[in-house]
């Protein structure tokens, strides 16, 4: 069962790169996710047997990751098929001459998508701490070529530093990995497994010191991964250079991985007793996350760095969620669900206004509603859905972060909270509503300097792959807010519960 | 066997000192190569004499990878871009050496606070361990041509890797090719992105690499 989960991404990611035609390819892609979205939710309700000695097991914390991954990777192949359909759509006349840059293979493009799904799949479902590692630094390398998917100066750059930072960080937390062993060998046990089950059963004999240490650097490596502030410096760059649905990816879904990897680490030091020295670590990580972030999002000229600056601010709120623990541990993991649902819609609308205006400037962008009016409203709802605004979950999720900070009487951790997002809601709006209702003059009065280019006008046309997408996701994110199933109310306190937060 | 796996680490640490201090790439591929060689020692000299067979096949395999596959991956990508030197460092080699002698310490200090009560290790694995790590990210972040980075990468993945035999090697076989695997796709796709960089940008200086910043 759980060999399946990452077997059949890994096969059609091998069938993709045999297959020469791209139709069948992209019916491929979307097979392939929607099995894929089956057999996770099958695993999810059915409790799989654990595999490979135990090293390979689903539980409540895996499975709410593992929802959250299979769904928004969903969503987001069924957009590639219409954003590869466009990509290869041949330019004409003056447009061809002068592209900018050819991309990249769409077999590779695609076979690396499958790759992508199956290592995050495996991150999920790791029990073991080697086997998460090999998993996490597999993400990095299925990823890189897809942010290089337009073979373009800018986005060789953003992957260069991509690669070069987060291999980096991964390597610390392989060192990690290592202290981790020491720490069980300098105690009574003798013996080596990194079995999270076992470790975790006897956490109390572990050596605090060398377990300490190895926290640091697990903490400092699937930190650069998560995107944590001094470690998020790939982070704008990558988002904004890689297609759209790929954005969507590592920010919903890639981030989520690397949470899950610190909570892991968490929930072990919990158990050995030194939870109160990753607590506050990652209050502190959250807090400067979120405090660095929201000043980032001020005045930004990018939409797409905006939107990562805010991916950001939010792994800042859902690490501290998990530090202060009780009702914001609960909060935490809800915020890591509707945060995903909520980031992704804004990238996927994100490439549908970058496919109209062919910038991503805000000062050139402007006036989207007029021409993408589906789009336009996804921007806005995508707006108060992020900055944490009723109806929408996140509204819901920040707000019982707020009630454990205060419960716990951290009222200067609840200030700087309230503030870092107070900034960040000026900042988003100041940005989004421009870009959805402002006064599209520079286009206006723009000849176009190629009589027979399409102006954004020509390419307003929204096709039904490039919006039911996003609008699933806002959907969604809009009934979470209202209501919450009960098995998923149920999961969310099971997952918080089994990584040692609530 | 503990004087000569004493000898291997001390090499090591050299190996890391002339890694700071030298400024032709191929000295450095070669150099990286000769420290996958030394590190397939070090199980096998820890160990002695009761080596079993799969963890001679494993310190060879990592041998071949560390010492022959990668070392062609960047000889390549050096080819391709046709670099010799690293020319102009943001820190330069006397200086760095003389960061290296700093780093020494640090890494001894870091040892010294994290004692390891077993006997069968050497007490020159830890600080040697740490001192090629910090080498590796001094090297990633003080340089300026992408292959110099990567050679950083990869003298930093060797220094955990050493660490990881003194310890580790019960773990079973899995982990162990999962990393190796896992550095040896990383370096290729490294090395492909190398190749890209050197095509568009007619250089792999990575401070060329600056359009995008807030």
């Amino acid at each position: 069962m759980l060999w399946w989960l990452i077997g059949v991404p890994v096969v059609c990611a091998l069938l993709c790169l045999l297959l020469r035609w791209n139709r069948p390819r992209r019916v491929l892609l979307v097979v392939a996710a929607a099995l894929h979205s089956l057999l996770s939710l099958f695993a999810v309700t059915h409790a799989p047997p654990a595999q490979l000695y135990g090293w390979i097991a689903l539980d409540a914390a895996g499975s709410l990751f593992l929802i959250i991954t299979s769904g928004i990777f969903l969503v987001a192949a069924c957009y590639a098929v219409g954003y590869l359909a466009r990509e290869s759509a041949p330019l004409r006349g003056a447009e061809a001459s002068e592209a900018p840059f050819a991309n990249y293979s769409e077999a590779v493009f695609t076979a690396c998508l499958l790759f992508f799904l199956a290592s995050m799949t495996l991150v999920v479902v790791s029990r073991h701490w080697g086997l998460l590692w090999v998993a996490v630094e597999g993400t990095t390398l299925a990823s890189a070529p897809l942010i290089y998917f337009h073979r373009h100066a800018r986005s060789l750059e953003a992957t260069w530093k991509y690669l070069m930072i987060c291999s980096v960080g991964i390597a610390l937390a392989l060192l990690g990995n290592f202290f981790l062993a020491v720490a069980v060998r300098e105690s009574a046990l003798g013996g080596l497994h990194l079995s999270m089950s076992g470790l975790e059963e006897q956490a109390r004999t572990l050596n605090p010191l060398w377990l300490r240490a190895a926290f640091l650097l697990i903490l400092v490596g699937y930190g650069t991964k998560m995107g944590l502030v001094p470690l998020h410096t790939w982070k704008p760059d990558a988002y904004s250079e890689a297609p759209s649905m790929v954005s969507a990816l590592l920010s919903g879904v890639l981030s989520n991985c690397a949470f899950l990897a610190l909570l892991r680490a968490h929930s072990l030091m919990v158990r050995a007793g030194l939870g109160d020295f990753s607590r506050e670590l990652f209050v502190m990580f959250g807090l400067i996350s979120m405090a660095v972030a929201s000043i980032f999002l001020i005045q930004q000229l990018d939409y797409k760095r905006l939107l990562a600056y805010s991916s950001v601010e939010h792994m800042g709120i859902l690490v501290l969620g998990a530090g202060i623990g009780g009702a914001a541990g609960y909060g935490g993991m809800l915020h890591a669900l509707n945060h995903s649902l909520a980031k992704s819609m804004l990238f996927l609308a994100a490439g549908n206004t970058l496919a109209l205006f062919r910038t991503k400037s805000t000062l050139a962008a402007r006036g989207a509603i007029r021409l993408q009016p589906v789009t336009g409203v996804l921007w806005v709802l995508g707006m108060l859905a992020i900055t944490g605004s009723p109806p929408f979950g996140t509204f819901l999720s920040e707000l019982m972060v707020l009630k454990g900070v205060l419960d716990g009487g951290r009222s200067l951790v609840g200030a700087v909270y309230l503030a870092a997002i107070c900034i960040a809601f000026i900042g988003i709006s100041a940005v989004i509503l421009p870009l959805v209702y402002g006064n599209s003059q520079a286009f206006a009065g723009q000849e176009s300097p190629h009589a027979n280019e399409q102006g954004p006008a020509e390419r307003s046309r929204e096709s039904w792959w490039a919006l039911a997408p996003p609008l699933v996701l806002a959907v969604v994110a809009v009934v979470l807010g209202v209501y919450l199933p009960p098995p998923l109310a149920q999961l969310l306190h099971d997952a918080a519960s089994a990584v040692g937060v609530e | 066997m503990a004087a000569w796996l004493d000898a291997v680490l001390v090499l090591l640490m050299l190996s890391g000192f002339w890694l700071l201090g030298s400024s032709r790439l191929q000295a450095c591929i070669r150099t990286v190569a000769i420290q996958g060689v030394l590190l397939g020692l070090i199980p096998l000299l820890s160990e002695w004499p009761d080596v079993t067979p799969r963890l001679a096949v494993v310190a060879a395999i990592s041998a071949l990878i560390k010492a022959v596959i990668l070392p062609y991956l960047l000889r390549r990508a050096i080819r391709e871009a046709n670099v010799r030197h690293e020319v102009d460092p943001m820190v330069g080699f006397t200086t760095s050496l003389l960061f290296g002698i700093g780093l020494w310490g640090i890494s001894m200090y870091l040892a010294s606070r994290l004692p390891v009560a077993e006997a069968s290790v050497s007490s020159l694995q830890v600080p040697v361990s740490i001192f090629m790590v910090l080498c590796g990210l001094f090297l990633i972040v003080s340089r300026n041509t992408a292959v110099m980075q990567a050679i950083g990468y990869l003298a930093l993945e060797n220094g955990i890797y050493g660490f990881g035999w003194a310890f580790a090697i019960e773990e079973p076989l899995l982990v162990e090719m999962g990393v190796l695997l896992d550095v040896f796709v990383g370096v290729f796709v490294m090395g492909i992105t190398i190749h890209h960089l050197s095509r568009e940008f007619d250089t792999i200086e990575t401070d060329e690499l600056a359009s995008l910043k807030d």
